[in-house]
């Protein structure tokens, strides 16, 4: 299919009206969502969406997160495409269905508006609510600016539902630092949108009596989903969900691929994004919005000679293994950058990976890791420009003084 | 259950009702029994209705209560609803 770009207009929507917008734009079934800050914008502006009759979705109203995913799961059981939203103590809440959802393979698509968990009460933005949920099956995205957030938003309906995948989504905005903030979004037509994430395909299933049937719940043609399944099967379905993620790193890429075709805009290869990192030698790690901040410093840094570069990840499951081989094998320094913390572990969620991912790397670089940003605190690009310098002396000498450190945090 | 048991890659996905349900027989872990006695019952069909796994039929033909052990877990709501006591809970094995 041959694609050209199309006739774009440029409007001005925070993070969680940005994602809003693109659910607007994707024929949705079914929203089933309860508001929670800093998502509240969005269940907010999609209601408005669904009373002015600018959309044909059924919206259910329901009393916690956990019933807003177990309705999404039983929407998506059914064929509809569904989507919802949450933010930190909702996603906790949720935790239970979560891994029914991926279970069951509902391929539902859920933006997440990062924010800290309790306690003591914060709103504001780190990445331990996701985190947490990180090993239920769902693959997550996280998004730089609210651009991007509307453009992945479009993307996770096409990849989830492809049917290689069949597996639900999560996209996370960083809350207020994405969420609230005022951005220039270009957004694509209406009907280019519906026609990029088209009709939801539903695939085809053995049932027990040897039919072949559609995987969705029809009373023409009954089908059971998620029954038991004991030590007998149990194991091997989930070892059909580590195949899924493995072929969503594919679909993932090909739909970014398809989407940038049209919208002119493509971010990184889809997993990873490498910014000024072909001749760098030191290199930090991260996802979300501090990116930008990080790009600015790089740039700032280049000019003065110094070879430092980024790696964005923007798919964190699946982890893209071999992108962040190919782009960090070789670099003299690494540093990673976690806006949530693992207690008691041996370093962040995104440090572990890292790390991990370049153990069995001949050339491996030194790799570090910095705690920051938790519960919103401000991350400033002389806090960057710090952990560069730690970078260049780890390159100079080799030598590693503190591997897990924290940065913005007073000492 | 089938003898040869499928790999991951020949089942259907997420659970679809490959083994039905009542492949597993839940009630081996039971530890007290149900015995109905014929004498003492009414047919009142009390245990019957109360039976959470619907194990407790009723066998119109001969006229008695059919207790499906392979999916009773011996819960004795049975027993504890009849009102002709017609329900005993016994330690398994000393029945």
């Amino acid at each position: 299919m041959k694609m050209t770009k199309v006739e774009q207009k440029t409007i001005p929507l925070n993070g969680d009206e940005a994602v809003a917008y693109a659910v607007k734009q994707c024929d949705v079934d079914v929203v089933a969502a309860y508001p929670i800050t800093p998502q509240t914008i969005i269940v907010e502006k999609f209601s408005e969406y669904v009373a002015n009759g600018e959309v044909d979705t059924e919206f259910v109203c329901v009393e916690s997160e956990h019933t807003a995913m177990t309705c999404s799961i039983t929407a998506a059981a059914t064929g509809a495409r569904t989507f919802t939203a949450t933010a930190s103590a909702g996603l906790a809440l949720m935790h239970e269905m979560l891994g029914v959802a991926s279970g069951s393979r509902m391929p539902i698509v859920m933006s997440v508006v990062n924010r800290a968990l309790s306690a003591p009460l914060n709103i504001h933005c780190d990445h331990a609510d996701s985190m947490a949920q990180r090993d239920l099956g769902w693959i997550q995205m996280y998004a730089e600016n609210s651009q991007e957030a509307y453009d992945s938003i479009i993307q996770a309906f096409k990849i989830a539902e492809n049917l290689e995948v069949q597996l639900p989504i999560m996209v996370g905005i960083d809350g207020f630092v994405l969420s609230h903030t005022l951005e220039n979004v270009t957004v694509l037509p209406d009907e280019t949108v519906k026609k990029f994430v088209g009709i939801r395909q539903i695939p085809h299933v053995m049932n027990h009596r040897g039919e072949i049937v559609p995987f969705k719940l029809d009373p023409e043609k009954p089908l059971t989903l998620g029954p038991v399944a004991l030590q007998d099967y149990y194991f091997e379905h989930k070892r059909q969900q580590e195949e899924a993620m493995k072929k969503a790193l594919k679909v993932i890429k090909q739909v970014h691929n398809e989407y940038a075709k049209q919208s002119g805009r493509s971010y990184g290869n889809a997993l990873v994004e490498a910014y000024r990192l072909e001749d760098a030698e030191i290199v930090t790690v991260c996802i979300g919005s501090t990116a930008g901040t990080i790009k600015t410093v790089v740039d700032d840094l280049r000019e003065k000679g110094i070879k430092a570069g980024l790696l964005r990840l923007r798919t964190f499951r699946p982890v893209p293994v071999e992108d962040i081989i190919s782009n960090l094998s070789g670099k003299k320094a690494v540093a990673v950058m976690d806006r949530s913390s693992s207690f008691g572990g041996n370093g962040g969620p995104i440090f572990i990976e890292i790390r991990h991912a370049l153990y069995d790397v001949s050339d491996s670089p030194k790799v570090v890791n910095y705690i920051y940003g938790l519960g919103g605190r401000d991350t400033r690009p002389i806090m960057i420009e710090s952990i560069y310098k730690d970078l260049q002396n780890i390159a100079k000498t080799g030598q590693i003084e503190n591997k897990i450190q924290f940065v913005g945090l007073r000492e | 259950m089938s003898p040869q048991k499928k790999n991951w890659k020949e089942i259907p996905i997420a659970g679809v009702c490959w083994v039905p349900s009542t492949d597993y027989k839940t009630g081996d872990w039971r530890s007290y029994k149900p015995i109905w006695n014929i004498e003492k019952c009414i047919r009142c069909m009390n245990c019957h209705i109360f039976c959470p796994e619907g194990a407790v039929t009723y066998n119109e033909e001969q006229n008695v209560m059919v207790y499906d052990y392979d999916f009773c877990k011996g819960c004795g709501i049975c027993a504890n609803e009849c009102p002709a006591k017609a329900i005993e809970m016994v330690m398994e094995g000393k029945e």
